[in-house]
């Protein structure tokens, strides 16, 4: 048997939706799921004499991510028009960027499940209008809805460098989390707002020499999980592909793909990469964009520190596990709120186990972020300090985080007094009742203290007869501790 | 002076003090336009209700002591490349022959808000591809001067109808000439403005980083009149220039200022490509301003041999783009059974598309092809920026150079259609303002042999359009050109 070895290769070619509140180059709005060819207007109509407009708002998110991804921006910035019919295209042309890009050459640092961090690379990221929806399933025509159609787009390519399923489903959630940090995106794949098509090729050495397979893009998309097992498949596919024909890549043999969620696969789309001609050439109805420093300082002014940063540092500073920490830092305002709790004096761990156990979990049944929830850093350090001088005991803490988010007016401390969440640590209120269930049950006490086999469970009977006693309010510890002194 | 006679300028001041009505002008264009239009084909739609409801409008305007624009109750032509959201919007087209557009032009606003009333949409060659014309889908136009000449083009349509008092001014656009050539074969006054000076909103684009808007003028004041219309900046567009670069201006100000110590520059070895009759009626309009005092500066323009080649790859380049849509899934004809989707493009294209439209599209499509790119389009950028720099040393030099509009005056019809690059050459003095955006304007400078109007072109640096007018106004006060009219 020859000895085979193989490495997966993988770019990204990815698209993001920029949540500005109007399309890229006219004044409609963007909207999703409206009715077909409500959000229109002439210009993203494509009429006969109209013009585009930069939407500056646009170009600076566009700018930001680009920062934000570590991508150089170049002083001087250019449209071009991009060729081609398409029923979707209305003016059969397409407004984008070819070879002056508004950024390029930056990197993403991507946390893998080791715990260690990969750097891939970026070629470039470039803005551009998107085009409308076809629709095939209507009858024997097809239709045509232009509501998307110049919604702003960032076209982000990577570098080759990411080598197994893994890390281009982390780069990909990585990337979810910077747009949604930097606030640019709502970043959601099954609306499409983020969009991912991997290049994967395979190279395979096999008696000491170095072969690669055809590269295959892989189109539609629209999950992490599809993304992750695409490359899984293509992975394996090519593999096969490569032992059972020996086939290897050549010029113009890059395939096109899709995937077929139903049936977890791959399927073959174009053959041959067609020899496309775009017929580029600057776009002589819009003006270059001059970037200078000043502007760019004020877009620089809107970055914050990027979520793996964060995340980083929330280990490094407050101790937190690297899993308690990614969780936290997942949602930037869940990461700030928990921020301001600590910076006000609550424990980090605790303050951490509050805001990711408690508050996270009502958050995600109701669809919105912990701030969403209308939890405020004081009321965080509320109730760590609760638990801390054990007011309340670790069991309540859930309760009382549903209660205060159903009643937000009241403190922390009045909810758990209305509900009889208070913890005693009372010592001579406790030592009463230890001393009432001490004589109500001898039979119990002689089995602690002969310390035969029976005296776990005899004490561990006592305990549960005093907290029964408090009606549950009684610091489990502290009767413990009691109990123990007054039976030994 | 009947109504007829006025200018537009005398025509409004007549209107607003109530000498005269709206309505009357505008039905005795009426008049003009039904005794005309048969022969003389200037128009491809005409709004008669539409603007005697305008001039009604104005006039009651006046009556009621309301302020009124500008252009109040003047009766205006717009070529038919500008967009009105009443009638179609044709670009001379079998392709938009049934396009309305929902929307008015920049310029259609302007003239709206201004008062003027509209009273119809210009001939032209199909998308303003041409210089005569007959390029035109549609419509025959002829020169009002001679019926069996043409009345040049794209603007034909424009320009034969203020020769032929169908109105008292008009909108032309001018993408290589396409104002300065008509209004010189028809004895008119033509202007385009610098590239950005007006809004192409909701202009139809043929050459987008040429095409300029301008007036069609009985005279030099009226350009200015309507240019203080039509100017400004527009958001819609954004290559309209802002406030800081040209601020606004008022053209009709110092417009019978002379320009004093003028320095007219002349490029003799480049007039001399023009018909004798035409360099003789330059000659003596160069007197005429010497005799004012200026001084006349010969010039080289080192770069203008290879103007209509950049020209003709540029323009075409954009336009096979700028034409893209037309494809009969969005907009204009589409074909009656076509076999496949595929077919829904081409077919489309093929029956409706006029020869001159579709060889301009492949032009610019072959230019833009990956591999002839630099060779074709990058090229003639440099070129574009050679020719700059040719202005550049010249208005270094002097206030504005003087040529010819065109080598000769209005040929016959069908004389130069089987050869479309003799038709090209003939762009030769009028091509290179549009590449350097400069403006430029062409006034009557005479009259040949066969009584055929002789035009004369001044080019100015960007942004002087009122130092323009004002060199033009010298001219004309001096002669009597611009007072003939065609029987």
């Amino acid at each position: 048997m020859s000895d085979l070895q193989y490495r997966t290769i993988v770019g990204l070619e990815i698209h993001v939706h920029l949540a500005t509140r109007t399309k890229m180059f006219c004044g409609c709005e963007m909207a999703y799921g409206v009715r077909p060819n409500s959000r229109v207007c002439p210009v993203c109509m494509g009429m006969p004499g109209v013009l585009p407009v930069m939407n500056k708002q646009a170009f600076e998110y566009a700018v930001l991510t680009a920062l934000a991804l570590n991508c150089s921006i170049p002083s001087f910035t250019k449209w071009d028009r991009k060729s081609y019919y398409y029923p979707d295209l209305p003016k059969n042309y397409q407004i984008s960027q070819y070879d002056l890009p508004m950024s390029e050459n930056g990197f993403i640092d991507i946390p893998l499940e080791s715990g260690q961090v990969k750097r891939i690379g970026i070629i470039r990221a470039h803005l551009e209008e998107d085009a409308g929806k076809n629709t095939h399933t209507l009858g024997n025509f097809s239709a045509v809805d232009l509501n998307r159609t110049g919604s702003p787009l960032l076209e982000i390519v990577t570098e080759p460098d990411m080598s197994s399923p893994d890390e281009v489903r982390a780069l990909a959630v990585e990337l979810q989390r910077i747009v949604r940090y930097l606030g640019v995106s709502e970043g959601d794949m099954q609306k499409g707002h983020m969009r991912f098509e991997p290049n994967i090729n395979l190279a395979i050495t096999k008696d000491g020499q170095e072969y690669r397979t055809p590269i295959a893009e892989i189109k539609n998309l629209n999950s992490f999980r599809a993304l992750e097992r695409s490359v899984a498949y293509e992975t394996a596919r090519q593999l096969d592909e490569f032992t059972d024909r020996g086939i290897t890549m050549q010029m113009g043999n890059k395939s096109t793909r899709g995937w077929d969620d139903d049936n977890q696969c791959t399927v073959l789309q174009r053959e041959k990469e067609e020899a496309h001609d775009y017929r580029y050439f600057p776009d002589p109805d819009l003006v270059p964009v001059e970037m200078d420093d000043e502007w760019l300082s004020r877009i620089r002014a809107d970055l914050c520190e990027m979520p793996i940063q964060k995340q980083n540092r929330f280990v490094s500073e407050f101790a937190l596990s690297e899993y308690d920490a990614g969780v936290l830092t997942q949602i930037r305002s869940t990461a700030e709120l928990f921020e301001q709790a600590v910076a006000l004096g609550a424990d980090p761990k605790k303050a951490c186990n509050i805001i990711t156990q408690n508050f996270q979990k009502i958050a995600n049944e109701k669809g919105c972020t912990v701030c969403e929830l209308g939890i405020t850093p004081e009321k965080i350090v509320e109730m760590t300090n609760m638990v801390t001088i054990g007011q309340i005991s670790s069991t309540s803490v859930s309760s009382i985080a549903v209660l205060s988010v159903a009643n937000l007016s009241k403190t922390l401390r009045e909810i758990a007094v209305e509900h009889n969440l208070i913890q005693t640590s009372d010592a001579g209120e406790i030592e009463a009742l230890v001393d009432q269930v001490i004589a109500d049950n001898p039979a119990a006490v002689e089995d602690v203290t002969s310390g035969g086999k029976k005296s776990k469970k005899a004490r561990g009977f006592l305990l549960g007869q005093v907290m029964q006693r408090s009606k549950g309010q009684a610091n489990p510890k502290i009767v413990a501790q009691i109990l123990a002194k007054k039976l030994s | 002076m009947s109504i007829q006679d006025y200018s537009a300028k005398q025509l409004r001041d007549a209107i607003a003090s109530g000498a005269v009505t709206s309505v009357a002008a505008t039905a005795a264009i009426f008049q003009q336009i039904d005794k005309l239009q048969p022969s003389v084909g200037a128009y491809i739609t005409t709004f008669k209700d539409r603007a005697l409801a305008s001039a009604g409008e104005v006039d009651r305007k006046i009556a009621a002591g309301e302020p009124v624009g500008p252009l109040a109750g003047v009766p205006i032509a717009i070529k038919d490349n500008m967009c009105t959201d009443f009638g179609p919007t044709t670009c001379a087209s079998k392709v938009l022959e049934s396009f309305s557009a929902p929307y008015n032009a920049h310029v259609v606003e302007q003239l709206t808000a201004a008062d003027a009333v509209i009273v119809g949409k210009a001939n032209m060659d199909e998308f303003a591809m041409g210089s005569s014309t007959e390029n035109s889908g549609l419509q025959k136009t002829v020169n009002p001067w001679d019926a069996t000449r043409v009345p040049g083009g794209s603007s034909g349509g424009s320009a034969a109808a203020v020769a032929a008092k169908m109105c008292y001014g008009a909108l032309g656009s001018d993408t290589g000439g396409s104002i300065r050539q008509p209004a010189g074969f028809c004895g008119v006054v033509g202007l385009k403005p610098t590239y950005g000076r007006v809004s192409r909103y909701g202009l139809v684009a043929f050459g987008s980083s040429l095409d300029q808007i301008g007036p069609m003028t009985a005279d030099v004041t009226d350009a200015a009149l309507m240019l203080n219309v039509i100017a400004g900046h527009d958001e819609r567009d954004s290559t309209s220039l802002g406030p800081d670069i040209a601020p606004a201006c008022d053209y009709l100000a110092d417009i019978d200022k002379p320009v004093e110590g003028l320095k007219i520059a002349v490029a003799t070895r480049f007039n001399a490509l023009a018909d004798e009759q035409v360099q003789a009626a330059i000659a003596q309009a160069l007197d005429v301003y010497t005799k004012l005092g200026a001084e006349i500066v010969e010039v080289d323009m080192p770069h203008f041999d290879y103007a209509v080649a950049a020209y003709y790859v540029i323009a075409t380049a954009e336009a096979s783009s700028n034409l893209a849509r037309y494809d009969g899934v969005h907009y204009g004809h589409r074909t009656e059974k076509p076999n496949d989707y595929v077919e829904v493009y081409s077919k489309s294209r093929e029956e409706a598309f006029g020869q001159e439209v579709k060889r301009r599209i492949m032009l610019g499509t072959y230019a833009l092809s990956s591999g002839y790119y630099d060779a074709y389009y990058l090229k003639a950028l440099k070129v574009r920026n050679l020719i700059r720099g040719d202005f550049t040393s010249v208005f270094e030099k002097a206030d504005c150079i003087v040529m010819p509009v065109s080598p000769t005056t209005a040929f016959k019809i069908g004389e130069k259609t089987a050869d479309p690059l003799q038709m090209y050459v003939a762009d030769i003095y009028t091509i290179a303002a549009n590449l350097a955006g400069i403006p430029g304007i062409s006034i009557p400078a005479g009259f040949d042999n066969d009584n055929l109007p002789i035009g004369l072109q001044i080019l100015t640096p960007a942004f002087t359009e009122a130092k323009l007018l004002r060199i033009a106004k010298m001219l004309e006060n001096q002669t009597n050109h611009h007072k003939k009219h065609p029987e």
